[in-house]
Order: structure tokens, then sequence, then C-alpha cells
């Protein structure tokens, strides 16, 4: 182990630089931490729900934290508690079964709060609108600050998306 | 004694294991593998009666509560007939069995979890930090599937068996475009089975490094999380530029492939496969060689080979625990009876077992991906598709385990289709294995079945 730590330790850091101008993910990042702290003077938290997706969503949100695109530098990161979240990202259709999990998560976050409807299904229901087991979406259930597009979106169209967000806040 | 009854009995003797069961209006039906074949049975209930074969059979409990909450239908002597995936479908409130004794306490569990993760609830007794017994309750993300895919034009079942679950979304569309051109008699072009079968195994790959990381994670080792992640992000990338998809969605269409692979896709791939060998190596060094890792994933949370056998566990929870299947190999379907690979097999049933089938079954499907690049015949990519009424059923090895496929087609229209996730077959022995474990180690347990929600809520 000693010897892995040791070559992580020297070896050139594969975190995509903030400088580069063909790295999207990187610019928006740091575009929507400069926004977060105008909104909230900290960085912002972000409570993470599956209400009926197909996990390919979640996939895309896990890729958010590996050492391309390292979320976690900006102050941007995904929390356990509801109660320490800024931001609900909420995926899938919303299932007749988890409407009042969606519900009760939401009103266990402070005020103010951002509601992000994340992917395709989030959207309107999207492959399975038609579905009798779904609400359609998460618009149906909460007011949505954001849509992010996307079946599912990638980690660049996430971290766009939560920069959409702000601006259009501010 | 029915046909029915007489292939329950089959299941009960272990002279057959059980692969599906599903219902639709007037009619229940059985998939079960049988003498290295897999075989169909379809009972008339015109009532929407039939026997129950959970009563001699216990891994079709759940497949018959879905059943009944799917078709209205009655499985007869069904010994536990709470409903399973529609929740609130019954007039009376959901139960958990009961548990009684001394100093139990119990713990409730989700639907939302803490973390990025599906939802399911999981209720826990405890004596102190031992488990003595979790019971899960599943139907959190029941999108109401089979449902929809009746009356669905073929494009669109498609595309929507390809989001039964986000991770399998090629071994989904791979067993809903074989068992559809059975249905047709539609031959897929030699190129787009090749295509196929890469696509399968990159799929398999991204999500077995992911699993390996995520593992070692839940026991704090997030060194190696942090190297997998990086692989994992590799292939993802790799996925993207030769098929138009990180997670290859849509890729796999019923008559072939959706996008061909050019030349310089190949090359990229191939420098993808040869990069994860060499950075892979290391890093299954560093897990077999760290003490304090295996401390905790060696003997924890055992699965014996007997309840693999009889649940019939595919992936590498079978074959951690002795059960050597694998669909690609019996019963077996194109091209992979012209490629050469093994399937690794392990006795000991704990997490190290499902971390190690995983960590073989890496380098193995290296392998296959370097076959295919070296042989990927020439032609096209799609075949015309042929117009008329049929039944088909395909059993195809997800990276969890085999994934099964049942429809009936007219023209270009599903009538029916029934998707079987491997998980229906996994869940249910996490429940045995964590038992006797202390309750911290939950995660980790977890975390090495690593079972589908959306993929078994359908």
């Amino acid at each position: 182990m000693r010897k892995t730590l040791l070559q992580d330790l020297f070896a050139r850091s594969l975190t995509e630089p903030l400088t580069r101008p063909d790295s999207q993910a990187v610019e928006l990042a740091r575009a929507l931490d400069a926004a977060a702290q105008r909104q909230l003077g900290r960085s912002l938290s972000i409570r993470a729900l599956d209400a009926g997706s197909c996990n390919g969503c979640e996939l895309e949100m896990h890729a958010l934290s590996n050492a391309f695109y390292d979320l976690e530098r900006f102050g941007l990161r995904f929390v356990a508690s509801p109660r320490h979240a800024d931001v609900l990202m909420v995926t899938g259709i919303v299932t007749r079964a988890m409407r009042v999990a969606l519900e009760r998560t939401d009103q266990a976050i402070p005020r103010p709060r951002w509601v992000v409807a994340v992917g395709a299904c989030a959207r309107d229901g999207g492959l399975f609108a038609a579905s009798p087991q779904g609400m359609g979406g998460v618009g149906a259930v909460l007011p949505v600050d954001l849509y992010i597009a996307g079946c599912p979106p990638s980690p660049v169209d996430l971290l766009a998306g939560l920069l959409a967000l702000l601006q259009q806040k501010t | 004694m029915s046909a029915w009854e007489a292939a329950g009995a089959r299941l009960a003797a272990g002279e057959a294991s059980l692969v599906s069961l599903w219902a639709e209006p007037g009619a229940v039906h059985l998939a079960l593998f049988e003498k290295g074949e897999l075989g169909h049975l379809a009972h008339d209930c015109p009532t929407g009666r039939f026997p129950s074969l959970a009563r001699v059979h216990p891994p079709a409990l759940r497949l018959e509560r879905a059943a009944q909450d799917l078709c209205g239908f009655i499985a007869e002597g069904l010994p536990d007939p709470r409903p399973w995936l529609i929740h609130g479908a019954a007039a009376t409130p959901y139960r958990f069995l009961p548990v009684e004794g001394e100093n139990l306490h119990e713990i409730a569990v989700g639907p939302v979890h803490a973390g990025i993760i599906e939802p399911g609830h999981f209720r826990f007794t405890c004596d102190g930090e031992t488990v003595v017994r979790v019971e899960e309750r599943l139907g959190y993300v029941h999108r109401g599937v089979e449902t929809l895919m009746a009356g669905a034009a073929l494009p669109l079942a498609a595309q929507r068996a390809g989001r039964m679950s986000g991770d399998s979304t090629v071994a989904y569309a791979l067993a809903f475009a074989l068992a559809a051109e059975q249905a047709s008699g539609t031959a897929p072009p030699a190129r787009a089975v090749w295509l196929r079968a890469l696509m399968a195994e990159i799929e398999r790959l991204a999500n077995h490094l992911g699993d390996v990381g995520a593992i070692c994670n839940d026991a704090a080792f997030a060194l190696m999380h942090a190297h997998c992640a990086i692989l994992r992000e590799r292939v993802l990338r790799a996925s993207a530029a030769c098929f138009g998809h990180r997670l290859m969605m849509d890729g796999v269409v019923p008559g072939g492939v959706a996008r061909d692979l050019s030349p310089a896709g190949v090359a990229l791939l191939a420098g993808l496969a040869h990069e994860i060998r060499a950075a892979f190596a290391p890093l299954a060094r560093l897990y077999d060689m760290t003490a304090s890792l295996q401390d905790r994933t060696v003997g924890t949370g055992i699965l014996h080979p007997d309840l693999a056998r009889q649940f019939a566990a595919g992936g590498y929870v079978g074959r951690a625990s002795g059960r050597d299947f694998d669909a690609r190999r019996t019963p077996g379907y194109p091209p992979y009876e012209q490629l050469a690979f093994t399937v690794p097999v392990l006795r000991e049933g704990d997490v190290n077992a499902r971390i190690m089938i995983r960590i073989r079954e890496i380098g193995e499907t290296l392998g296959l991906i370097e076959q295919i690049l070296a042989r990927l015949p020439e032609g096209p990519i799609c075949a015309a598709w042929r117009q008329t009424r049929g039944e088909g059923m395909a059993l195809v090895e997800g990276f969890r385990g085999d994934v099964f496929v049942w429809l009936r087609l007219e023209g270009e229209t599903v009538a029916r289709c029934h998707l079987r996730d491997p998980s229906w077959f996994q869940w249910p022995l996490l429940e045995a294995a964590i038992k006797g474990n202390i309750i911290a180690d939950f995660p980790l347990c977890n975390k090495s079945f690593n079972c589908a929600y959306a993929g078994h809520d359908r």
C-alpha cells in the first residue's frame, strides 16, 4: 500500500486543470462556485434522491466525485442528511411508492432550498410517462427550480445544470 | 398432477432451476433451466387462480407475490400472500414478519438512504450489534414497465428495456433484442453480433471496476475506490467516443446495433484494454496484500452453496458460492462459442470471494474484448425486420448475472413482455448471508451483492 501511496503522491494529477479552455466541466464548476458563494456565502450541499430512476442518473452523479471531476474541490458536495442540504437533486419518474418519501425529504431541508430535477424521467416521466405507477415527473409533486436534460445527463451536463440554477437565482 | 405442478416438483427436487415466473391475463408462465436448456411452460388459468409453486420451491415466492400484484391472480397456497411490488395494493397495512425474543431491537432503514443509492427498505432485528434477521421491502421503484410494454411499438419497447437497470442497459437491450429476433425469425448480421458482445463486455468491465472500488470503500479503503473510479471513467469515456453514449444506451437494437465501430474506435478500445490490464494488476495485488482490508472481507457475509444452488443465484453471487453457471456458456449465445474464456468459481461465499470473482472476471473480460477486436467481422450492422407473430425468450449474462426476457410480438408491436432481473434470486440470499454478522458489516455485504432495485422493481 505504501508503494501505491508514494506513486500517487508523485504522479501527475488527473483532475482536469482549471485553466484548460477545452474543459467544459471545470469552467462551469468554478463559475458555479463563485455564484454559490454569492448566494449562500458558503459551499453548496446537495442531497440526491432517487424517486424512480433506472439508476443511470445515479451512476453519473457518482462519477462527479471521481478524480477527473473532483466535485468537492469547488465546495460542492453530496450530503447524507437533507437537514444539511441546500439543493435537492431528484431523479426518476416519481413512483407512487416514493411520493411520500420525496415530500418528507423535501420538508426536512432548511429554506431556502432549490429543487433540481435530473434526467428525462424527472422532467416529465420520459419513456415511462404513460405509467400508471408514476406521477409523471418531479414537477407534479414539488416546485422545480431547474431541469437538467439527458438520459442520463453526463457529469458535464450535471455541472452545467447547477450553474444555470445559480445564474437564474442571482 | 398438472404439468405446472410436475415442474414445481422438479424444481423442488433440484432437477431444474427456476428462471422466472410471471402472469398475463388468462395464464401464468414458468421459465426453467433444465438439462442444460432453457424451457418455457404456460399454464392456463382463466379463473385467475393457479397452484402456488412457492409451497414446494421457496425461490418462487416473491415472483408469485408479484404476479398477484400485477395481474390480480391468486396463487393458491402461497405461504406469504402479502403484496410485493405494488405498495398500498392491500386493504390492510403492510406488516413485517414478527420477531420474538429477549433483548431484540429493530432498526428501520430506507427507502431514502444516506448517499446516492436507489430506494429500498431494510428492517433489521438485532441482538446488540449482531443481526438476527433482516427483512427487505422493495417495490419503491416499481415503474409498471410490463404494463407499459403491452401494446408498445418495438423501438420504444427496446428503449424501455434498456432502462430497466441503468448499469445493465446493454445486457437488457441485448436480451430484449435476442427474444424479439427469435419471435420474428430475424437474424442479426455477423458484425452486429460481435459488436453486441463487445458492448456487453465493456459494460461488464466498467461495472466490475466500479464494484471492486465501491466494496473496498465500504470497508473504508478509499484508495482502491479512487483508483477504480479512474479506470471506470476511462472506460465510460471510451464508450462515449466509440458508441456515442457513456453507458451505451440504445446501442443494441432489434435486428442489430445502432452504430458501427470505426477503425479508430477499434484502436482506441485496444489501447484501453491494454491500459486497464496494466493499471488493474497492481490494484488486484494491493487488495490481496492489505491485511486490514482482508480482515473485513474474509469470512464476512457467507452465503452457503446450498442456498446459491437452490435459488439458482446468478453472477458473482452464485459463482462465489460454488454455482458454476454462466449464460454465455450454457445455454450460450453467439459469438461466445467462438471465444475463449473461463468462468471463475469459488466456494467460500464470503465478501472476499465475491470480490475475487469480479477481479478474475475483469481479466477474462479484457481477454474477450481483445479477441473480439482482433476478429471483428466486416459487413452490415442491422438486418431488415421480418413482420410476423411469435414468441421468443432469451437469457443473457449481464455483469450482475443472467437477465431473462420473454415476449410476444405481433408485427412490430409488443403484445406482452416480461423482464426478470438477476436480483430476484440474489436479494433473498442477502437476507440469509447477513444473519449473524454485525450490523456495521451490512453495507459491505450489500455492496458485495450489489443487487438492482430498479431492475428488480420493474
